[in-house]
């Protein structure tokens, strides 16, 4: 396995693949394709506990980590939430925690997806992105904790 | 000049009735709006937003304690609203015509004023398993502080109550029965008369959520004998934070203030205080001055084209809506109530309801999807939601096309 891209790298990469799209059918067929594609989160993980608040559909979340670095699973019961899922997934997996707590993820907006990020209740985007973050300072905070011991 | 007469439905011009509404020539994503979230809220004609207005431009001021011409101008308008409103619903006075911020408010009312003087430990309260829930949370706050029980009005496979079961739960500790007048997540009309004159016969009150139901119905207090009945202004093309709840006087008369302030007040001292006379009394503070007065002209804007003339015309709509929705492969309506007011919840077998609203939304399509604050009905019918469409007066048989295609093409990108 070759040097992980960084974040910025990889939003500009998406971006520059949602700038070949010329409608909005066009992006949303992306977003589902990705969504389709997903890998299906084992069933052992969909419980209450991995559950992403804040979502009109079901999204499960869970994290690992290796080497210093986080990596993300995650699941939906909605097929366009687990296309947006999966941009996350790409961008923030396998990065380390101050990179995934300070990224400031413009792509989001930059590839017009902001209004799925709105402070509407029917959103999801903002808590996944919340509890990514939130998995990152953990883990960071637990290495602390581990370090002065 | 005359108007051009393009599509007349039984002697309504919708044509004419949408060019009242500004919002309707804006477009979505690129498309003309189709809003189909009436039973969330419906639009507002130029005549509702006018009188706001007109109230901030000419008369803003303070009601009932100035005597400046301002105030009185803006007392004067804001009870003729509690007339119109009076009038609407067919109370036996204006005194019982309570403002309040809308439907939830006027709930509430009721379980913090009538219910905490009333409820006591083994009391039951019925409500239904098709309410809203801000027709549950507020009694369940309520049983939880006094030890009392809540009992569920059953729903069958078609969204109705089960009224047998319903006249089995009414004993002896009956105290209270809640229930919508219309749902708002199936769009039932519920059998109101039959449930208020059971538990009357039983010794219960009734409240009516008519949220619901009061856009789309002839709504007459007295004959439906309720004891409660709240609605909201801007399910009815009205401005959002008025409602009104209508009470029998004796209740009214009887029950604690709800909230302390000005205006609720005839005496203060600090020994005592004595509470100004109905409907002031539970009116504290400076009341939502401006959207009452609006308020009035969205009363006076349905009683122009006439409950019935709404109710037949959105009648058809439903029809023809429920059809069209039908023929699409992997549809299911869900709820088909015999009586109905004009909502159209359905499902479609295998997708999820949030991806279909999203799509929706990218064709300029407005629709509601979710649970519609109806978790326990969509417990009950083992679904996380629906896709809902409520129609209003303004809305067109060419704008359900437009939904079918638009489901149509949503239903192929997701499968």
């Amino acid at each position: 396995m070759g040097d992980q891209k960084k974040i910025e790298q990889i939003e500009a990469e998406v971006k520059e693949e949602f700038s070949l799209f010329d409608s909005w059918d066009d992006k949303y067929e992306y977003i589902i394709d990705l969504g389709k594609k997903l890998l299906p989160l084992e069933e052992k993980f969909k419980i209450d506990e991995n559950r992403v608040r804040g979502c009109q559909s079901t999204v499960w979340l869970v994290a690992d980590h290796k080497d210093g670095k986080i990596f993300y699973k995650a699941e939906s019961d909605a097929v366009i939430v687990k296309g947006l899922i999966s941009m996350l997934i790409r961008v923030l997996s396998g990065q380390t925690a101050d990179d995934i707590i300070n990224a400031r993820l413009n792509f989001i907006h930059e590839i017009g997806m902001t209004t799925h990020l709105a402070q509407t209740r029917s959103n999801g985007l903002l808590a996944m992105v919340k509890q990514m973050k939130n998995f990152a300072l953990a883990f960071k905070l637990k290495q602390a904790a581990a370090i002065n011991n | 000049m005359i108007e051009p007469v393009t599509t007349i439905k039984k002697g309504l011009n919708i044509d004419a009735i949408r060019s009242q509404f500004p919002i309707l020539n804006r477009e979505v994503k690129g498309k003309p709006l189709v809003y189909f979230d009436n039973a969330a809220t419906s639009q507002k004609p130029q005549c509702v937003i006018d009188a706001l207005v007109n109230y901030y431009t000419h008369y803003n001021a303070n009601v009932h304690r100035g005597i400046h011409t301002l105030a009185e101008e803006a007392t004067l308008a804001m009870e003729k609203s509690r007339d119109a409103a009076q009038e609407f619903i067919n109370s036996e006075s204006r005194e019982q015509v309570i403002f309040t911020k809308g439907t939830t408010e006027g709930i509430n009312l009721v379980a913090e004023t009538w219910g905490r003087q009333n409820i006591g430990a083994g009391d039951e309260i019925i409500v239904s398993n098709i309410e809203h829930h801000s027709n549950i949370v507020p009694w369940q706050i309520l049983i939880e502080e006094k030890g009392a029980t809540l009992k569920v009005i059953p729903v069958n496979e078609k969204g109705e109550l089960v009224i047998d079961e319903y006249r089995k739960l009414l004993n002896p500790r009956t105290r209270l029965v809640a229930v919508n007048h219309a749902s708002n997540a199936l769009g039932t009309i519920n059998p109101v008369k039959e449930i208020i004159d059971a538990a009357h016969k039983a010794g219960a009150l009734v409240l009516i959520d008519g949220a619901q139901s009061t856009v789309h119905l002839d709504i007459d207090v007295q004959g439906m004998d309720c004891d409660f009945f709240a609605f909201s202004s801007h399910k009815m093309y009205g401005p959002t934070g008025v409602g009104v709840l209508y009470g029998k006087k004796e209740l009214l008369e009887a029950m604690p203030p709800f909230q302390g302030g000005g205006e609720m007040i005839k005496e203060v001292t600090f020994e005592k205080t004595t509470y100004n006379d109905l409907p002031y009394k539970y009116e504290a503070g400076t009341p939502n001055i401006a959207d009452i007065i609006a308020f009035k002209a969205a009363i006076d804007f349905v009683n122009g084209i006439g409950k019935r003339n709404i109710k037949q015309y959105e009648d058809e709509l439903l029809q023809y809506g429920t059809g069209q929705l039908k023929e699409i492969p992997g549809v299911r309506i869900v709820g088909e109530a015999k009586e109905k007011v004009s909502v159209i919840s359905f499902i479609v077998d295998k997708l999820h309801p949030q991806d279909l609203g999203i799509l929706l939304d990218n064709y300029g399509i407005a629709v509601r999807t979710g649970h519609h604050c109806a978790q326990p009905l969509m417990d009950c019918y083992r679904i996380p939601g629906t896709v809902r469409a409520s129609f209003a007066v303004y809305n067109t048989k060419e704008e359900i096309d437009e939904l079918v295609v638009g489901l149509k093409k949503a239903i192929k990108m997701l499968s």
